[in-house]
């Protein structure tokens, strides 16, 4: 995957050998300078792609995204799975009374979420975490209020997500296809917005408590372990994050 | 401690120490250590110059984005200042049209005024902007440019705030990388960006929704979100038309990092499903071809 390969220098070298070589390398480096804390101890005890597998998620076990670049690109996939699990299932049970709009937006966005999801699973290849066992039970998906009212929740989780994840990356080609991505969910939130709302598709005080600052105009911004904490509430895996960049 | 076998040293470790030094952010951070022991004057000039290549330029890189965004934004906040100051004679009608509208200039204007504060906390004073800066028919100053009738014209005034607000996320997302060693500026010009695509999508809505007048082509259904590298704009005005599509150009990628986005993963995803899903960055040069003629 010609994404993951950056410093590619032989033509043979997998994608799997890449990672492993910049997790390695980013361990010894990490315990050569002196810098390697409790985070580069446990990156060591769980394989070079800082990947852990729970297939039922009902263990002590949970679901590491890893560290670095790839960390957050797991992160991200993770939320995208969310998304993309909640859409498939909104259109596949409509709400009653979705009018013919509403119906064309949301399979469009169901159709976003996808490709973002599939994206990020193709793009992280095997350091890829698992699917996500979601839990949907606090949707009413008959509802249409509960439904966008959970759809405007996801969207401006994920806008902050993105915003809050942009310093942790290192790899500026990841940073743009963040950005990519970021700016279709902002679009997303807008509409939905809308759609509950008419003219609320840019309230920035209700989206205080996502970071944003009403005064400068700033949309919202959260670090992984404040979303995280958030997104809990629809992911029956335990997800770990502590080997995220920080800074 | 000599660089020299410090380098070496670090190269036995980290094979890719090189490659870091050239691109990646966070590893000189780890570096930062030999800054506190040897003058960067001290260090082998090739060394030197890959230093100067991941910290050399860093600020003057931050500067010119800023002033570059705070450019766009006056022109964004100038322009909207004057809708609201006419909506009679531009036809906006009362109510949520001209709320959504009040809510995006006071986000532009917000926006001018935080980044002169960041500016000026990095000890730049910007360029003074006026309405007088700008030329909003895309006259370049002759006041008499394709897109006059913005200034009468609902549907017209409407259909260059899209292209505005389109081109406005994609610049900021084309200048994003050049932030890469500036967490806070980052940040900060990451949550304009959002704002400016969340304005977009509405815009995008407002005009869907025109009975009349709104210049969306016949056959073309007009989303929140960029369908390939259509505009959704005609104005029966050659020169406006191909003005407005150099902010869609490239938008018609189906392709992310070599990664096919069409169908993928056995999912059904069209062609435009699979452009409208990302955003696709400009450069600064391509924005400044597209906002020159409205600036004086």
């Amino acid at each position: 995957m010609e994404i993951l390969n950056r410093t590619k220098k032989e033509g043979d070298r997998t994608l799997l050998d890449d990672l492993a070589q910049k997790e390695l390398s980013r361990r010894k480096f990490l315990r050569f300078s002196g810098m390697a804390g409790a985070s580069a101890l446990v990156i060591s005890g769980v394989g070079l792609t800082g990947c852990v597998r729970d297939d039922d998620g009902s263990g002590t076990d949970g679901v590491n995204l890893g560290s670095g670049d790839i960390g957050i690109l797991n992160y991200a996939y993770a939320l995208e799975q969310l998304e993309a699990a909640f859409y498939t299932q909104v259109m596949a049970t409509p709400y009653s009374g979705m009018n013919a709009l509403e119906g064309e937006y949301l399979k469009d966005i169901r159709d976003h979420e996808i490709a973002h999801r599939e994206f990020f699973k193709a793009a992280l290849g095997t350091s890829a975490i698992q699917g996500l066992d979601v839990d949907f039970s606090s949707i009413n998906f008959s509802s249409r209020d509960s439904v966008l009212a959970t759809a405007k929740a996801f969207e401006d989780l994920g806008v902050a997500a993105y915003n809050g994840a942009g310093k942790l990356l290192v790899s500026a080609d990841y940073l743009t296809l963040a950005g990519k991505i970021v700016s279709v969910e902002a679009r997303h939130a807008a509409l939905i917005r809308d759609l509950i709302s008419n003219g609320s598709f840019a309230d920035l005080a209700s989206l205080a408590p996502l970071g944003a600052n009403t005064a400068n105009a700033l949309d919202g911004a959260l670090n992984p372990p404040q979303v995280l904490a958030i997104a809990s509430t629809y992911v029956r895996n335990r997800i770990i994050a502590n080997n995220l960049p920080t800074s | 401690m000599n660089v020299h076998n410090l380098l070496h040293e670090i190269e036995n470790v980290d094979p890719e120490v090189y490659d870091r030094l050239d691109s990646r952010r966070k590893v000189m951070k780890r570096f930062s250590f030999i800054g506190k022991t040897l003058a960067l004057a001290a260090v082998p000039s090739a060394l030197g110059s890959m230093f100067n290549k991941a910290y050399g330029q860093t600020n003057d890189d931050v500067k010119d984005v800023l002033l570059f965004a705070y450019l766009l934004e006056n022109l964004e906040a100038e322009f909207y200042k004057g809708v609201v100051g006419t909506f009679a004679a531009i036809g906006v009608p009362a109510g949520p049209a001209q709320g959504a509208l009040t809510v995006i200039r006071d986000h532009e204007v917000a926006h001018v005024a935080f980044l002169k504060t960041v500016l000026n906390s990095l000890g730049v004073t910007p360029p003074v902007y006026t309405a007088a800066s700008f030329d909003f028919t895309g006259g370049n100053g002759s006041r008499m440019g394709p897109f006059a009738a913005a200034a009468s014209n609902y549907g017209v005034m409407l259909a260059v705030a899209q292209t505005f607000e389109d081109t406005g996320v994609r610049a900021y997302k084309g200048q994003a990388p050049r932030l890469i060693n500036n967490n806070d500026v980052l940040t900060a010009a990451l949550q304009i960006h959002a704002v400016e695509a969340r304005h977009a999508s509405h815009i995008r809505q407002m005009r869907r929704n025109l009975a009349s007048g709104s210049l969306v082509p016949a056959g073309v259904t007009l989303q929140p979100w960029i369908t390939l590298a259509q505009s959704g704009i005609d104005t029966g005005n050659a020169g406006a038309n191909a003005a407005i599509q150099m902010s869609y150009a490239g938008e018609e990628v189906v392709s992310q990092a070599t990664v096919p986005i069409t169908n993928i993963g056995g999912a059904v995803i069209s062609a435009n499903e699979a452009s409208e899903a990302f955003d696709e960055p400009l450069t600064k040069a391509q924005v400044t071809a597209i906002v020159d003629p409205f600036v004086v």
